[in-house]
């Protein structure tokens, strides 16, 4: 099935990799602001960037996503591995006319380079950035590396307000351009101290988050425990949410991710569901769809971020099954400019 | 400048904190972090009314001395790495260099479900230590405050000495 051909005439430009025109009280140049700012549910995919140095590598990883999601976060050493920088694969992307999000980790690098990377990726036409703090070396591939730690995600998230908005190095210096970002956290509403978290999610907007990217949902009642707290709290209306998902290939995979990968939590009625399944990785992929259509209905969420880890090949066929788009189609190479939309998507 | 009474926060694996320094009393220190906070502002007062004496005695004399006591004292008490901008009235009384990230405005998204460290198992987290003492304090709320990033010049140096020449100076 081919999504219905219904681009939004703000998501196009006659150049795919040059920035969009400004849209009034926009941060960034980017596709992702605009489906958020114009309250589509947005879907967002991670994209693992490759243990080498071809692009076609990149590109390729790109295409499956194409067409089914508005934005494309590039890792920074997730799980503290070396691949790919995430400017490089960012730049990469921008190039083919894709909506990436590079996410900057406080692990590998101080904040003189970390402005500078700013800079040079919103030079490469890079509109969001997701600013990170990393996981711990210990559970990477070097962990004999010196961790950096210079800053923290949140005072990460305030330096790059302040370059953005005051056009301004943390040292006051001055920029002759400022980077024209969309600028992103990252909240796990399932690890400890519970509820400080939401707390935590306030401090991220107010040092400059503008959305956010939370950890793998795999337990309901524990999100909706934390969203009502942040609805109480207004959080939804000032902030874009968007909720971490992901399907899981077995039951043995889930208990791997749990007792290896920083920050997951996964309940045991999940990984019984998967151990029951005489297809576990047909039945992680439906708890996957079932999982974002029950976000959709979800009060303040803004969409999903789909994280696919050695899954990717999956991301377009589980978007489609769950059916969260409802007939929109996100951006794909052959959009043009002279393409009418079909109807006006904010007169329905 | 101090030497420093703890081993840096910013470790390698392997460099585990050491077994003899448990943090047993750093711990006893947030859970009574409403006792210090009460005790603390007294001090802070007084060392404020210091000023001009210090003025005359000479800062950059002082600085020496004041940074060893201060660290003998508040590595004893918070298990303190004298990163030298101290912000323990607004973390629970929980130093948050202790943190194997450095994290100074809340916790990670890697805390384990019993509330221990990522990189050190072993350890509790800092951060749901500080929310702990937070809640205690009367001051507590100002956690939520966002912080600058930490200013790496300063470490070793005497927060108290800054904080009584800033006083001073604003009295000026």
């Amino acid at each position: 099935m081919t999504p219905i051909v219904r681009p939004h005439p703000h998501d196009i430009g006659h150049d795919p990799a040059a920035p969009l025109v400004d849209l009034p009280g926009h941060s960034s140049r980017g596709r992702l602001e605009r489906v958020l700012r114009r309250g589509e549910f947005a879907v967002t995919a991670e994209l693992s960037p490759p243990d080498s140095a071809n692009a076609e590598d990149v590109r390729k990883a790109a295409q499956a996503f194409e067409g089914w999601v508005d934005g494309i976060n590039a890792t920074d050493g997730s799980g503290a591995h070396c691949h790919m920088s995430s400017v490089a694969v960012c730049a990469i992307l921008t190039r083919i006319g894709y909506s990436p999000v590079l996410q900057i980790s406080c692990r590998d690098y101080n904040r003189i380079a970390i402005q500078g990377a700013v800079l040079g990726a919103a030079a490469l036409g890079v509109g969001n950035v997701l600013c990170l703090t990393g996981d711990g070396v210990q559970c990477g591939d070097h962990p004999e590396a010196k961790p950096v730690f210079d800053l923290d995600s949140i005072s990460l998230l305030s330096v790059i307000r302040m370059m953005r908005d005051e056009s301004r190095f943390l040292s006051g210096r001055k920029l002759t351009a400022p980077p024209r970002v969309f600028i992103g956290a990252a909240e796990n509403p399932f690890a400890p101290p519970h509820d400080f978290r939401v707390l935590r999610l306030a401090k991220k907007m107010a040092a400059g988050a503008q959305f956010v990217q939370t950890q793998y949902c795999f337990d309901l009642p524990l999100f909706r425990r934390f969203m009502a707290r942040a609805r109480d709290m207004g959080l939804d209306r000032q902030c874009f949410i968007l909720v971490g998902v992901g399907p899981i290939a077995s039951a043995r995979t889930a208990r791997w991710m749990r007792a290896n990968v920083a920050g997951v939590h996964i309940p045991d009625s999940v990984v019984a569901r998967l151990e029951g399944a005489a297809d576990p990785r047909a039945e992680g992929k439906r708890i996957c769809v079932e999982m974002i259509q029950a976000l959709r209905e979800e009060p303040g969420v803004a969409g999903v971020h789909v994280m696919a880890y050695r899954q990717s090949q999956y991301v377009a066929e589980i978007v489609r099954e769950s059916g969260v788009l409802r007939g929109r189609a996100p951006w794909r190479r052959d959009f043009v400019p002279s393409m009418q939309p079909v109807e006006s998507l904010e007169a329905r | 400048m101090t030497t420093l009474l703890t081993p840096s926060a910013f470790e390698p694996r392997g460099k585990r904190p050491p077994p003899d320094r448990k943090p047993r009393m750093r711990l006893w220190s947030i859970r009574h972090a409403a006792l210090i906070e009460r005790l603390y502002g007294r001090f802070e007062a007084s060392i404020a009314a210091l000023g001009p004496l210090l003025a005359r005695i000479g800062y950059a004399r002082l600085e020496r001395p004041v940074a060893a006591l201060e660290a003998g004292a508040k590595g004893f008490l918070f298990d303190c790495r004298m990163c030298g901008d101290c912000v323990l009235s607004k973390t629970g009384m929980s130093c948050p260099m202790n943190c194997p990230k450095g994290m100074r405005n809340g916790p990670c998204g890697g805390v384990r479900a019993d509330g221990a460290c990522e990189v050190y198992p072993e350890m509790p987290c800092v951060w749901v230590k500080a929310y702990e003492g937070s809640l205690a304090m009367q001051g507590g709320r100002a956690i939520v405050e966002v912080l600058p990033p930490l200013n790496h010049a300063r470490k070793g140096s005497s927060t108290w000495l800054r904080l009584a020449r800033e006083r001073t100076k604003a009295d000026a």
